[in-house]
């Protein structure tokens, strides 16, 4: 998608859990190219969000859709799918491109992830017995094909995606300067690191869309100030458009092009990190007087 | 994690994903080949029968190994697949009178067909329940086999033909001999194949599954496909080793696929290593090995004890399970990673690490 147009558009979202309502009537809209915080206080449904997005959550009501290039998912985008893109592609361009529309919540995880949607979990959710290659060479996955017979032969066809897969997910792990854990099963690592890993995983399927769902959570400030480099790193040099949850404001500010503020499951405040910091609702419901000043 | 050789530098991915690298790891498989191939000619027949059990064992275990180790699907129902894979071979040699390689193929298809039926519970149930499930199905497979008629005509058990392969028709005074040089060469054919299937991105995918389900399908896997897949592929193993096991013992009957069966094969994959081709190997080995160990110790001490010669059959299950229970205590990741740490520790002689 080219940046500045709409890329996933969320209306009216309300998601029920028996007489819970954790999200009521959200309305977003991610642009293309930006990187879009979602904060709020606890519990105001930021990962509900999220996984309403993914399609862990069925909402009750609403749409979620998500716009996407035809030949980008077919081919499975390009890691560095040509970076000037990022420098104003013209709107007509548009016209060119054989853009889709999706609607999200009726769909399974998986065939969310196969239209180029990747996440990271607040709690990490690696494979803990696999090695952190094993974990980014899932995150081709999609871009693969599973095949039995093939497979167990080795020999051939299977050999051959293997290596070609193992290229991209090298581009990835160099990114991120985890060369030295390769081949640590990820279930022995710092938690820092696995915080990166996970990054890594999803960056690997070459999404269009990044959804990270406290990335920096339980970090000091130097292991924030990293992890924050790399998001900037992917979002530029891989062209990703990333949806954010983070509490640290001060990430927020440095780091998003746009900011959506939740309070018990509503929009209290959307605009640019400067328009939510001075906005009184959102200064009531979660960033407290101090901070605003 | 393994410990890697120093000085093992790669100029390739293709090298890399190679599964022996070093000198010391190529001849290791060449003296394990030549043992293999000497066996035969040193041992007497009680000893290669044991052999031969053994290796159809290894079969069903690692067929069971990538549901249960690799997959984290559980599974109770080792007996009923392994009947399902015996009898169709059976019936499709002798009464359909097709050849011998052409009903076990049929045999392993049949049999990974129903482990897709028997897989679909997994699709909703975890752990203990799926446990309960998959024993539902060796309970309803062993009830078929004990009461249709058909299988057995009757008879309460079923004659299978003196193996037959190409006209090539196995003789009596070498039976054990050849049977073990057909055994080995499917139990490697088996071991590489299931080794190759978890180099790939098929085999990652179950074993996504059973680390981290949520996250696996938010990483595109269609986890429906994913454990039907498992279930099938476990089960073609699973009635491979069945066929043979008919061809092989030439009589079958209900007996030899008990719930008993099932949790034998548990067993030897937890003795083994969960979630490794070699440990299934090692752990088959081990079981089929462990009631002749307890035999023999009893002939020893019998005379000193009685008990232990008296009571032979409580022993040996006391055995069988003492072994499952220190296993589970002391190395939960059984035989394979023994193995594995005493390769290292030799490695790194005379130092810790």
């Amino acid at each position: 998608m080219p940046p500045g147009q709409p890329l996933l558009q969320v209306d009216d979202l309300t998601l029920r859990f028996g007489g819970v309502t954790a999200l009521a009537d959200v309305n977003m809209t991610v642009e293309s190219g930006t990187i879009h915080a979602i904060i709020g206080p606890n519990g105001a449904g930021k990962s509900s969000l999220l996984n309403c997005i993914s399609g862990l959550y069925r909402p009750t009501s609403g749409s979620v859709v998500l716009r996407y290039v035809a030949d980008d998912v077919a081919r499975g985008g390009g890691l560095a799918a040509d970076p000037g893109a990022a420098s104003g592609t013209a709107v007509a361009d548009v016209a060119d491109l054989d853009v889709r529309e999706r609607a999200l919540t009726s769909l399974p995880p998986n065939r969310v992830a196969r239209l180029g949607v990747a996440r990271s979990f607040q709690n990490i959710e690696l494979f803990d017995q696999l090695t952190v290659l094993e974990n980014m060479m899932l995150g081709r996955h999609v871009h693969m094909k599973h095949n039995v017979l093939t497979s167990m032969l080795w020999f051939g066809p299977a050999r051959r995606q293997e290596i070609a897969h193992r290229e991209i997910v090298e581009e990835v792990i160099d990114l991120l300067k985890l060369q030295a854990h390769r081949q640590k099963p990820v279930g022995m690592l710092s938690y820092g690191i696995q915080k990166r890993v996970e990054l890594g995983r999803a960056l690997a399927m070459q999404p269009s869309l990044l959804l990270l769902d406290e990335p920096m959570a339980g970090m000091n400030a130097e292991e924030k100030e990293d992890l924050a480099r790399y998001v900037l790193d992917v979002h530029e040099l891989a062209g990703v458009s990333i949806v954010l949850i983070e509490h640290d404001m001060n990430v927020v500010m440095d780091i998003s092009n746009r900011v959506t503020v939740l309070d018990f499951g509503r929009v209290i405040g959307d605009g640019t990190p400067r328009e939510v910091m001075d906005n009184p609702r959102v200064i009531e419901a979660y960033l407290g007087a101090g901070v605003a000043s | 994690m393994t410990a890697v050789e120093t000085g093992r530098h790669h100029t390739s991915y293709r090298s890399e994903l190679r599964l022996w690298h070093t000198r010391p790891q190529f001849i290791r498989m060449a003296v394990l080949a030549v043992i293999v191939l000497v066996l035969p000619l040193l041992l007497d027949n009680y000893w290669l029968s044991l052999a031969n059990t053994a290796m159809i064992a290894a079969i069903g275990a690692i067929g069971l190994n990538i549901l249960v180790g690799y997959t984290g699907q559980i599974s109770l129902g080792q007996g009923g697949f392994l009947a399902v894979g015996a009898f169709t071979s059976a019936i499709l040699t002798d009464r359909l009178g097709m050849p011998a390689p052409v009903s076990i193929v049929g045999a392993v298809l049949l049999t990974a067909a129903v482990g897709v039926i028997v897989g679909l519970p997994a699709l909703r149930l975890k752990g203990l329940y799926l446990a309960i499930a998959t024993l539902a199905s060796q309970m309803v497979i062993l009830f078929i086999v004990r009461r249709w008629g058909f299988l057995t005509e009757g008879q309460g058990f079923l004659d299978v033909a003196r193996l037959e392969v190409f006209g090539f028709r196995l003789d009596r005074s070498s039976f054990e001999q050849q049977w073990y040089m057909i055994l080995l060469v499917i139990t490697v054919v088996a071991a590489l194949t299931a080794t190759n299937l978890f180099r790939t991105g098929m085999g990652r995918s179950f074993m996504a599954v059973r680390d981290q389900d949520i996250a696996a399908s938010a990483m595109g896997v269609n986890l429906t496909r994913a454990k039907l897949t498992a279930f099938a592929v476990s089960n073609g193993y699973v009635g491979l080793a069945g066929a043979l096991l008919a061809h092989y013992t030439e009589i079958l009957s209900w007996e030899k696929f008990t719930i008993d069966v099932s949790i034998l094969y548990l067993a030897m994959i937890i003795v083994g290593g969960l979630g490794s081709v070699a440990g299934a190997v090692y752990g088959a080995v081990f079981m089929t090995l462990l009631p002749v160990i307890v035999r023999s110790f009893a002939d020893v001490v019998g005379g000193a004890v009685p008990i232990v010669k008296n009571q032979l059959p409580a022993v040996e299950h006391g055995v069988f399970g003492l072994t499952i229970i220190i296993f589970l205590i002391f190395e939960p990741r059984g035989l394979n990673r023994i193995w594995q740490r005493l390769k290292d520790w030799f490695g790194f002689w005379p130092f810790r690490y």
